[in-house]
């Protein structure tokens, strides 16, 4: 009796409210058409407004890097908005330098599309894809660094400078649900372009790196997008000092095999920093790289060589630096891997005198 | 009651809802914004202005529910769920609207109210005002005054923050610690102002 009543009265207010936000939402909330300009007319799209741009300009296949799924927490969705934007979010500032501001840069998943908008992206940008492939072959490097092979599927094939990263799909599995996208750099040689390398590092009860060691497996279907990056070697001629640590390996292999199919003679001191023995890998390559390039070094550093057998470079790797060189002032510095290991890099490489504009990086973060 | 003693009473309400029970610094309702959002003097306003909007609103609406609907069909103690979807609803039409309408007020207010749903400040109050039994002035006054009082706090806690960031303070204390500490002492200045009026 009352029960009914009681349940009746609950629903109709529930109701009556759904329905005025039903309402909202397609008439209110109706922003109708939107068009979306690219650098100056390069391409166009017409979409549906009242969503973000990153979703916007991901619907249309335009892949604008993005590590956190649009929750503006990670930055890397940076676009220049000429016009049609609105002022910037609080959840934008922090993420802003005072000179990006000044040039209309937003963070694209933050910006809504409410009506026509013209953005300005770098071009590489225009020619990412999204990539469907099968990982063919996992090999171990170290106990917690492999090798993966994806060979492409749709497209078949890829264009890329070494250097340049990917961003790999994590799919829902059991112990993440969620989908993720994290950046790996390539390791593979350029001229192979029906398949892509990466060299990946578990990160204990990291999202994408566990389902790369237990739950990838080859044969398994895997997506990425890409290729990103401004990380390249320069078109100079200058001596280069290349810092590398774990799986910040990966782009300069890439970058090695660039060398040796254009015959580069460029000079080239590649200091490669582990803990132990057991934490290298790829010694071989980098051997042969010495052998057919003619003014390469590679130079293994071991930090806790004690109770091994090994007669190389010991101590961090920017000590090593500092013993190699006392003035490195006409050369340029190309660093990847942690964080912590790139700033402790600059920091030395500096007081040997390489310009700060000629030091290149990307942090594995 | 004659009608300027009823209006009387609906300023002392508001009063005492923004200074002696004032519902961030006596309850602690709505902290989580009230650190998250307290870094900057212009924001605190622009989210302060908000909570002002949407509780006043959204305690007479729950008083129209409670008292027309609820209370003639005895299930009262249904206002706990049904009070929570109308502030939600209700936040969520306005940010529609004001987005659509407004933009320049959306920039300056409405990128807050997704935080106000969840703000338990403003459930606080509109539950406050049925233990209280407003009737419907006062509970304009009470919704009113309670949104004044919370803007105050965070306006002032911003401006302290905005200070303290140039500050020197011990590692430790930074960020949250410090913010706390000087929550509880601006509590404890808020105290002060208990003899001048008492809520009912
Ligand atoms: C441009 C770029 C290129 C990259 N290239 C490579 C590459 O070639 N090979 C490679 O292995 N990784 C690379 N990374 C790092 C990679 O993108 C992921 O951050 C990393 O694999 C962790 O992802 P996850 O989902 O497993 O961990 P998450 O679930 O994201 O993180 C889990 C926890 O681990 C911490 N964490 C995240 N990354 C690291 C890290 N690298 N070391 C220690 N702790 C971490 C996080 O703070 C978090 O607390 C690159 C990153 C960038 C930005
Ligand atoms: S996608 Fe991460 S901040 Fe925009």
């Amino acid at each position: 009796m009352n029960l009914v009543l009681i349940v009746l009265v609950v629903s109709v207010i529930a109701a009556v409210l759904a329905a005025v936000l039903v309402f909202a939402d397609t008439y209110i909330n109706n922003y109708g058409e939107c068009e979306i300009d690219v650098n100056e007319g390069t391409r166009t799209y017409t979409v549906k407004g009242g969503t973000s741009l990153l979703g916007a300009l991901t619907d249309q296949k335009l892949f604008i890097p993005s590590a956190c799924g649009g929750r503006g927490t990670c930055g890397y969705c940076k676009v220049k908005v000429i016009d049609g934007g609105g002022p910037v979010l609080p959840t934008e500032d922090g993420f802003l330098s005072p000179e990006e501001k000044k040039e209309n840069v937003r963070l694209s998943c933050q910006v809504k599309v409410r009506g026509n908008i013209k953005i300005r992206i770098p071009d590489d940008l225009l020619s990412v894809r999204e990539f469907t492939c099968v990982c063919s072959r996992i090999r171990e490097l170290t106990y917690d660094i492999r090798e993966f092979r994806f060979t492409l599927e749709e497209p078949d094939s890829i264009t890329f400078v070494p250097g340049q990263y990917v961003q790999l799909l994590s799919p829902v599995y059991a112990g993440s649900s969620e989908e993720v996208y994290r950046a790996y750099s390539i390791s593979s040689n350029p001229a192979d372009t029906a398949a892509i390398e990466l060299v990946i590092r578990l990160v204990p009860g990291g999202i994408c790196t566990t389902y790369c060691f237990e739950h990838l497996k080859e044969g398994s279907p895997v997506r990425f997008n890409g290729p990103y990056g401004e990380f390249r070697m320069s078109d100079t001629d200058a001596p280069m000092i290349m810092i590398a640590g774990g799986s910040g390996m990966a782009p300069f292999n890439s970058i090695l095999h660039q060398m040796k199919s254009t015959g580069c003679t460029r000079t080239a001191v590649y200091f490669f920093g582990a803990r132990k023995v057991r934490d290298l890998f790829y010694i071989d390559e980098m051997r042969a790289f010495e052998k057919e390039l003619p003014n390469f070094t590679f130079i293994p550093v071991l930090s806790e060589p004690q109770g091994e057998q090994w007669d190389g470079e010991t101590g961090l790797v920017t000590e090593a630096v500092q013993r190699h060189f006392n003035d490195a002032s006409g050369h340029e510095a190309y660093l990847c891997g942690s964080p912590g290991m790139i700033d402790a890099s600059i920091v030395v490489l500096k007081k040997l005198g390489v310009p700060e504009d000629r030091i290149y990086y990307d942090k594995f973060s | 009651m004659n009608d300027s003693a009823g209006l009387m009473n609906v300023f002392v309400v508001c009063f005492a809802a923004a200074f002696t029970g004032n519902i961030l610094l006596t309850t602690f309702l709505g902290m989580c914004s009230f650190l998250a959002v307290s870094r900057e003097v212009k924001t605190a306003m622009g989210l302060g202005m908000a909570v002002v909007f949407v509780m006043t609103c959204t305690t007479v609406l729950n008083w129209m529910l409670y008292w027309w609907v609820l209370v003639p069909l005895h299930i009262e103690f249904y206002r706990f769920i049904l009070f929570i979807i109308v502030i939600a609803a209700f936040v969520q039409f306005v940010e529609m609207v004001v987005e659509r309408y407004s933009p320049p007020l959306y920039y300056a207010l409405g990128i807050f109210l997704p935080l106000i749903t969840v703000n338990c400040a403003i459930l606080g109050t509109s539950l406050f005002m049925v233990i209280r039994e407003y009737r419907f002035g006062e509970t304009v006054g009470y919704g009113f005054g309670s949104g004044l009082g919370w803007m105050l706090a965070i306006v002032a806690m911003a401006g302290m923050r905005q200070k303290m960031a140039v500050d020197r303070i011990p590692k430790g204390l930074q960020g949250p610690g410090i913010t706390l500490i000087a929550a509880g002492l601006m509590a404890l200045g808020f105290v002060g102002f208990t003899g001048v009026l008492q809520a009912r």
